[in-house]
């Protein structure tokens, strides 16, 4: 059974049964292998794409969901940064944002979400925001100190 | 800005931005099959069959049980006593029984199915009370002085028992392994691992090939912790074997239920303490007992054992101490290398130890550590004369200034005395209580004792034609940063810049055996090589130029620029061919160590460091939100402070997660919480606040203390710390005692109960 879907401004078709995981289709179908799989149950966020304009988990979501609908994935959404997200990329690597990487493609997509609507969000709005990302590298302060940059560093 | 100290962006860090990184997940080969693994449901049984039905199985479906191992059952690390895939016994939930490969990871799955094993169930040790009388898989001890009569004759003797539970290591990319044969019989392994020539050597032992038939090449590493050290050479076996059994190459990924169903963790362990100290506090006699549990099998146990004992008795001078310690043998997976390798355990004990005597002695926890705390020319138990960079004092004083550690911990004993005078201590909705911890920690860095004269590793240095240096070594970037760290160490020490210096991927058929990637050890010591052999090169290319230096990419006559580095090795390299050099790492001489006495010099020098961590209590449910935590961290010199940083607040968060929330719980020798909905690490609201504050110790060129620079080994200092200073924290907002962690709520309900305080049972 055939899905046709725009997948990062483009549009594509997927086949597979109606309950098969997003996350799957990108990765062994699509070759977005951008998105990453830490635990294939809604716990650690690093699967996170776009759907609608909106954060979501695609371990979670079935194929037939996505039917006539908007995906974006890292690859779409870090392609040609604009504005504040440029910045918070930029800023992302050069304060230790990311070690090994694995959890960063799901806090990417996440940040990008949340810096649509709040250009400048303080550490609390970011740490809200990334609640559902789990990233066992940092300890989380580099990923705040490149989204918060208001507070004070050292 | 590129210089040392500097902190310029990861050469890897875009890309893992941007989804183009790729981890061996995301990796495909032409014809690739995909592998699944028949693990056993009991913690001990012995296997009375096993059968295979061909008809219930997916269209060509191929399996691999232990009779079609091609060599000795056993994967290599230390020894080889732990099996590729379970024999007449299984040992435990989760061991590798038999393989399957199939077209796809689903009928993979599938064919599973196809198996039948009849288990004869039988008794299972499955706590360390019931395995200590049992034959340890390994023991060791060491003796100084005469512990016994400094017992009889200190004022005080104080006793305590402390337990630290399994910890999973949740790198975010769980393990993984492709294998491949050639035509020619050659293998080749793709995977997520720490250690290639481990992988290397696994794969020779078991399958009877030669080194050159075998390629071990590491991907992206999404995380390791130690958790990628050891048991990607068992990966890497069963999907080799699949490979050879269908023909074609084979992907075995797990995903993260089995994960961490059958991989290794933390070691659980108890330390029993008997503490001599004199009235003013000074420690007089240190008797020490530590048991680790290491599960079924020993792969590195004897190691991880060993560094325990080495950092048992803490950054404390002590001259009468007593060490037994051994690994025992439980029906769980092996438990084995996970950040600090025995180190959190045994400093979470000392740490609790320290409290308990200040308790008794009514000193504060600052006091208490002042007294004691090792210095410059201080001994170790050991024998070994500290260095000039050792600075416990200074990371301790340092820590309790910035934090206002004693009046911050007045203030807050005060607060509490006044609730208890109105009553309101165990009122309903309360506010929630305060409570400021401390703690003071070493870590040994480099492999312990003779590890790294034993294995001399080598890093290679050649001349590419381009005129850039290539520098060849084994060690993979899991996420610490070397990718970013040891082109630094190369440009300063070679006075190139960083566009001057390449380096090779870590692939077993390029690089040499420069050694595992753990321990602490990568800037220290192989960044030491990496400094070493680049400057050797460049001399190579100054040879016949006497009074030259290279500085920022130049050659330079004492009268001023002559060429570009680049275009002198460019040269070089055209005319004589290839240039080439290997040097090995070489401990100093006056680090000797004897391994059955364990006197001497353990590790070449040591990391500092002292937290302080502020928490919150809620009175009503005992949860604890950690609210802050500064770290000062001594590290000798800081080549990369941003990725330095980012090593010590990642490691202080997951001693934090392992205080408080990270709970294995067994029942049968199953761990019940095997998935990550309840398998809970620290998200970010759990998280405090983590500032981190770098001291050096170096001397301007270097330092006789550390590696390249003077810095020192620091990956797994911030594991040692964050535990030991929770529990006190927690202490002092709830007058709980915390022999134990993690320390959940249930628990703390139940030390309340038992009369837990500070100073012992009530
Ligand atoms: S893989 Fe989807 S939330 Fe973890
Ligand atoms: S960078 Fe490794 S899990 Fe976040």
């Amino acid at each position: 059974m055939s899905t046709a879907f725009l997948l990062n401004g483009r549009a594509v078709e997927a086949d597979g049964h109606p309950m098969s995981r997003l996350l799957d289709v990108l990765r062994e179908q699509l070759g977005h292998t951008g998105t990453k799989e830490g635990c294939g149950e809604g716990e650690c966020g690093a699967c996170t794409v776009r759907l609608d304009g909106s954060p979501v988990l695609s371990c979670l979501v079935p194929l037939f969901q996505c039917a006539g609908r908007r995906i974006e994935t890292v690859e779409g959404i870090t392609a040609a940064p604009e504005g504040p997200l440029r910045d918070a990329l930029e800023r992302f690597v050069a304060t230790g944002g990311v070690q090994c990487g694995a959890c960063t493609p799901g806090i990417v997509v996440t940040l990008a979400s949340l810096l649509a609507s709040n250009a400048t969000p303080s550490r609390e709005e970011v740490r809200t925001a990334l609640a559902g990302n789990l990233c066992r590298c940092t300890g989380y302060e580099g990923i705040l100190r490149a989204l918060a940059p208001a507070e004070p560093e050292r | 800005m590129n210089g040392i100290g500097a902190s310029p962006p990861r050469p890897d860090g875009f890309a893992k931005v941007s989804g183009a990184a790729r981890y061996l997940d995301d990796l495909s080969l032409p014809g690739m099959w995909h592998g699944a693994t028949l693990r056993s449901p009991h913690a001990h049984a012995r296997i009375r069959s096993i059968a295979w039905d061909a008809a219930l199985a997916p269209d060509g479906a191929v399996c691999v049980t232990v009779g079609d191992l091609p060599g000795p059952n056993g994967v290599q690390l230390i020894d080889d006593g732990w099996p590729i895939l379970a024999g007449a016994f299984t040992h435990h939930v989760g061991e590798p029984v038999a393989l399957v490969a199939a077209p796809t990871r689903l009928a993979a799955q599938q064919a599973l199915q196809a198996f039948t094993v009849t288990y004869e169930p039988l008794d299972a040790v499955l706590s360390l009370e019931a395995a200590e009388a049992l034959p340890p898989l390994y023991q060791l001890g060491m003796d100084s002085g005469d512990v016994d009569a400094a017992l009889a004759r200190a004022d005080l003797v104080v006793e305590g028992e402390y337990r630290t539970g399994h910890q999973e290591h949740i790198y975010i990319e769980c393990n993984g392994m492709i294998a491949s044969y050639a035509e020619d019989g050659a293998l080749t392994v793709l995977g997520s691992m720490q250690c290639p020539y481990y992988v290397q050597k696994a794969l020779t032992h078991a399958l009877g090939l030669a080194d050159e038939q075998v390629r071990v090449r590491a991907t992206t590493v999404g995380g390791g912790f130690g958790g990628k050290e050891d048991f990607p050479s068992a990966i890497a076996l069963h999907a080799a074997l699949l490979a050879r059994a269908c023909g074609r190459p084979v992907k075995l990924v797990y995903d993260r239920h089995e994960d961490i169903v059958c991989t290794s963790k933390r070691h659980p362990t108890l330390v029993r303490h008997r503490t001599g100290v004199t009235r003013d506090g000074r420690l007089a006699a240190l008797d020490i007992e530590i048991l680790m549990d290491g599960g079924a099998y020993t792969t590195l146990s004897s190691v991880v054992l060993s560094r325990a004992l080495l950092h048992s008795f803490g950054p404390y001078r002590c001259a009468d101490v007593r060490i037994r310690a051994r690994a025992l043998r439980t029906h769980t997976a092996p438990n084995s290398a996970f950040r600090g390798f025995g180190a959190p355990q045994v400093e979470f004990a000392i740490e609790r130890q320290m409290d308990r005597i200040a308790h008794r002695l009514g000193l504060d926890p600052l006091e208490i550590r002042l007294r004691n705390a090792v210095a410059p020319g201080d001994r170790l138990p050991t024998g070994q004369i500290l260095d000039a960079g050792t600075s416990a004092l200074p990371c301790l004083e340092e820590v309790a200034r910035r934090t206002r550690f004693r009046e911050r911990r007045q203030e807050l004993e005060a607060a509490r005395a006044r609730r208890a005078a109105e009553g309101d201590e165990d009122q309903n909705g309360a506010e929630p209580r305060r409570g400021i911890g401390l703690s003071l920690y070493f870590h040994g860095a480099g492999f312990t004792g003779n590890g790294e004269r034993m294995m001399k590793s080598p890093v290679t240095a050649r001349l590419l034609p381009d005129g850039r240096i290539e520098v060849l070594t084994a060690m993979t970037d899991m996420g610490q940063g070397c990718s970013a760290v040891f082109p630094q160490i190369a440009a300063a020490a070679g006075g190139l810049l960083p566009e001057d210096v390449t380096f090779a991927e870590p692939d077993t058929a390029e690089v040499p055996d420069s050694g595992p990637t753990v321990a602490s050890r990568t800037t220290m010591i192989v960044g030491g090589l990496i400094a070493r052999v680049t400057a050797a090169l460049r001399d190579r290319v100054l040879e016949g130029l006497p009074g030259h230096t290279v500085r920022d990419g130049w050659i330079e006559s004492p009268a001023g620029r002559v060429e570009r580095f680049r275009d002198a090795a460019r040269r070089l390299r055209a005319e004589h061919g290839p240039v080439e050099l290997t040097l090995r790492h070489e401990p100093p001489a006056w680090q000797t160590f004897d391994e059955t006495t364990y006197r001497g010099a353990a590790y070449p020098t040591y990391a500092w460091g002292a937290d302080v961590v502020e928490v919150e209590v809620d009175p009503d449910t005992l949860a604890v939100r950690p609210l802050q935590v500064t770290a000062v961290c001594e590290v000798g010199r800081a080549i990369h402070p941003t990725l330095c940083a980012g090593q010590i607040e990642g490691g202080t968060l997951q001693a934090l997660g392992w205080a408080l929330l990270e709970e294995m719980k067994l029942e049968d020798g199953r761990y019940l919480n095997d998935r990550l909905a309840t398998y809970v690490i620290p998200t970010i609201l759990d998280s405090p606040r983590i500032d981190v504050h770098l001291l050096e110790s170096h001397r301007d060129g270097g330092g006789p203390f550390g590696g390249p620079f003077g810095a020192k080994g620091v990956g797994e200092l911030p594991m040692d710390g964050g535990a030991p200073a929770v529990a006190q924290a927690i202490e002092n907002a709830t007058g709980i005692g915390v022999p134990a962690i993690p320390a959940t709520p249930e628990r703390l309900l139940a030390w309340q109960r038992a009369g837990q305080t500070p100073g012992g049972v009530r």
